[in-house]
């Protein structure tokens, strides 16, 4: 049993759908409680998944029995890295599960199976992307996540969520297409498509391939619209904002970071650090752009007067945060980024999660309806500043812990500009939260108070604190916040374990560029 | 300069002829959804441009002379037919193919004739795209429905008109 945990995860999740979407056309009562069974399931195997690599090294399996060197079968390649993504991921979907408890029953009746259905499919294409160990698997599951996406977002009451989903689409399939043009040229160089052997093929090549190189930046470019870096990020903010709560709540912390861990993947296994870091010389141009990210992002923030739209630029800031520590050739950079994967995945969740409630309990879309929130809504604002304080990134949660290793990395690979960014971001993050906690605490303007109260009887009893089924996600989000600081030593050993595993990088490589540069 | 001409014609363009035309039907279709004003034609674009990778990977696996990649009844045994499958997807990139032509003298005695991989085409490509094919009418159906509920909301499928109806709308609330 233990040895078919790789596929048991992708299976639950799939005939899970199954079983929802036939049961829910007799009965839509049954979608939920089978969904977070699924899920639930999915969750512990996953820690099984993890358990298992934490003790007996990486897991290669062969769906279906077709072993490599014969076969063309598909291997599903685990180490601790995707242990823990996959962990994050299936994570996620449960915590957004449990609070669509009662949203997707509100927002859509007829449409709850149809939902459930897409939201489980949408949760196995992610899985499926991070635990996959070949490069065309990977794409047909990027698709299978995309599309399920754009359905979940079209399904939004506002009427510009068809127009958001429709831009997603076309920038979504320039980037899937992307991918598959650069998983041709590979294949075209290298004959095979299975991730390590294309690894082994490209070290067999002697001397600079071109077709490799071209491969490489179409898979980045395709991949850089997934994960919605800088110049490439037009899509996002409409999209992840329009979307019903529930939606958002899944796809914001998960659809980009499973991106930039694909990212990763390309550079760690794929390609290889030492080809990707001292063959090409990107590394500049890629941190000097992830600076831009940060600092746009920041600033876009800053200017929106919408509290999920600020949330999404905090997103474009986030994606040049992992983007930047992945490409600075450095040991901590890419430790942190990974870290950072689990870390902001959480984050942005808890964000999401309390943006919900306060949509739903107060009607609240723009910051300065949130007037007065720490009385109306203590128990839901106690697990928002505990989101928001990690976004800050102060010392307890993880968003301090994944800022310090990505500034280390960044000060012993020399990006100062990328560290000043960094720093930069996290100011404006700490304006941008404190500006929100001032108005939920003191008020729009504290010296009207008295023009206030007059008005509270007509208010007060419209606004009720939050359902059971919202508040337990979020302050699950929160304990699993903390929990990811407390426990940032253990987390970051495990992914040391893989990184030493795959290749070194850091300071030989750090050498030779400082040489030449 | 004309045979400096000809050299750059037939060495970039000729000799990958395939690869010149999926890049201009992919340019083509590149273009279309990123000016084309109309959501249909920036679906069309799409189809384009999904159509012109499919070609490329398509041409990839041709090879002159070879057939379809069906082993005839009496030499297929199934293990030949793995090691076959995986020479064809080796020959036409790698070139050399020892270990699939060991594999076959080791065969029994009785089968035939030798499996060469070179004549046969190579099917990998092809299977792959099946499925991309699959993915590409999936993209197409949830963009269109898309689509609809675009024209049901605004009355329209000019994207200009969708953009500013969005601005009054936003100008009213």
């Amino acid at each position: 049993m233990a040895e078919q945990y790789p596929i048991l995860v992708l299976l639950v999740l799939l005939f899970g759908a199954l079983l929802v979407g036939l049961s829910g056309m007799a009965d839509r009562r049954v979608c939920f409680p089978l969904t977070v069974t699924a899920l639930g399931l999915a969750v512990a195997v996953s820690i099984g998944i993890l358990q298992r690599v934490m003790d007996g090294g990486v897991i290669r399996y062969f769906v279906g029995g077709w072993s490599r060197p014969v076969g063309i079968g598909i291997e599903l390649r685990i180490d601790t890295i995707n242990a823990l993504v996959l962990l994050t991921v299936t994570t996620v979907g449960l915590l957004t599960a449990i609070f669509s408890f009662r949203r997707v029953r509100d927002d859509k009746t007829e449409k709850t199976p149809l939902f459930y259905v897409l939201y489980l499919l949408l949760i196995m294409g992610l899985s499926g992307m991070v635990i996959t160990g070949d490069a065309f698997n990977l794409y047909v599951l990027l698709e299978v996540s995309s599309l399920t996406s754009y359905a979940l977002i079209a399904m939004g009451k506002s009427k510009r969520a068809a127009t958001a989903a429709f831009s997603y689409i076309i920038m979504g399939t320039i980037g899937a297409s992307f991918y598959l043009l650069g998983v041709g040229y590979l294949y075209l160089r290298t004959g095979t498509l299975n991730m390590m052997e294309i690894h082994q093929a490209i070290l067999a090549l002697d001397g600079p391939s071109s077709t490799i190189v071209v491969a490489f930046v179409l898979i980045i470019v395709g991949l850089m619209i997934k994960m919605a870096f800088f110049p490439l990020f037009g899509w996002l903010p409409n999209a992840y904002s329009y979307c019903p709560s529930s939606t958002s709540c899944v796809v914001a912390p998960l659809m980009t970071k499973v991106g930039v861990y694909v990212m990763v993947r390309m550079m760690l296994t794929v390609f290889g650090t030492e080809w990707v870091f001292s063959n090409l010389q990107y590394t500049q141009w890629l941190v000097g752009m992830a600076v831009v990210a940060i600092l746009a992002g920041s600033v876009m923030a800053l200017a929106q007067v919408e509290l999920k739209k600020m949330f999404c630029y905090l997103i474009v800031a986030e994606v040049g945060y992992m983007v930047g520590g992945a490409w600075m050739a450095n040991h901590w950079g890419m430790v942190g980024t990974i870290y950072h994967i689990m870390g902001d995945a959480f984050m942005t969740l808890c964000m999401f999660l309390a943006a919900g409630i306060f949509l739903k309990q107060a009607g609240v879309v723009r910051i300065d309806q949130l007037d007065g929130m720490f009385r109306k809504m203590p128990w839901t604002m106690a697990g928002f500043v505990v989101g928001a304080l990690a976004m800050i990134g102060i010392p307890p949660t993880c968003g301090f812990f994944s800022k310090l290793y990505l500034i280390r990395g960044g000060m012993e690979s020399g990006h100062w500009f990328y560290v000043g960014a960094l720093l930069i971001s996290s100011l404006v993050n700490a304006v941008l939260f404190f500006r929100i906690f001032e108005i939920a605490y003191f008020g729009k303007n504290p010296a009207e108070g008295h023009a206030a109260h007059h008005e509270e009887p007509s208010v007060q009893p419209v606004i009720k604190e939050a359902h059971p089924s919202s508040l337990i996600p979020l302050y699950l989000t929160a304990a699993i916040i903390l929990l990811l600081g407390l426990f940032n030593g253990q987390i970051v050993e495990l992914i040391e374990h893989s990184l030493n595993g795959v290749q070194v990088i850091g300071t030989e490589i750090l050498v030779e560029k400082g040489g030449q540069g | 300069m004309s045979v400096m001409g000809s050299f750059i014609i037939s060495q970039y363009v000729l000799d990958h002829f395939n690869f010149w035309v999926a890049v201009i039907l992919m340019m083509i279709g590149l273009y279309a959804m990123i000016t084309k004003n109309n959501l249909i034609k920036k679906l069309i674009g799409m189809s384009i441009f999904q159509t012109a990778i499919i070609l490329f990977y398509v041409s990839a696996g041709v090879k002159e002379g070879a057939t379809i990649p069906i082993l005839e009844h009496h030499a297929a045994e199934t293990e030949q037919v793995a090691a076959g499958d995986a020479g064809a997807e080796h020959g036409s990139v790698v070139g050399a193919d020892h270990d699939v032509s060991k594999s076959s003298e080791k065969a029994p005695a009785h089968e035939v004739h030798e499996i060469n991989p070179d004549d046969y085409s190579n099917p990998l490509p092809h299977v792959l795209m099946l499925t991309a094919i699959v993915v590409g009418v999936a993209t197409l159906g949830v963009a269109l429905a898309v689509a609809q509920v675009i024209y049901k909301n605004y009355g329209t499928l000019e994207e200009d008109e969708i953009l500013a109806k969005i601005k009054a709308a936003e100008n009213d609330g």
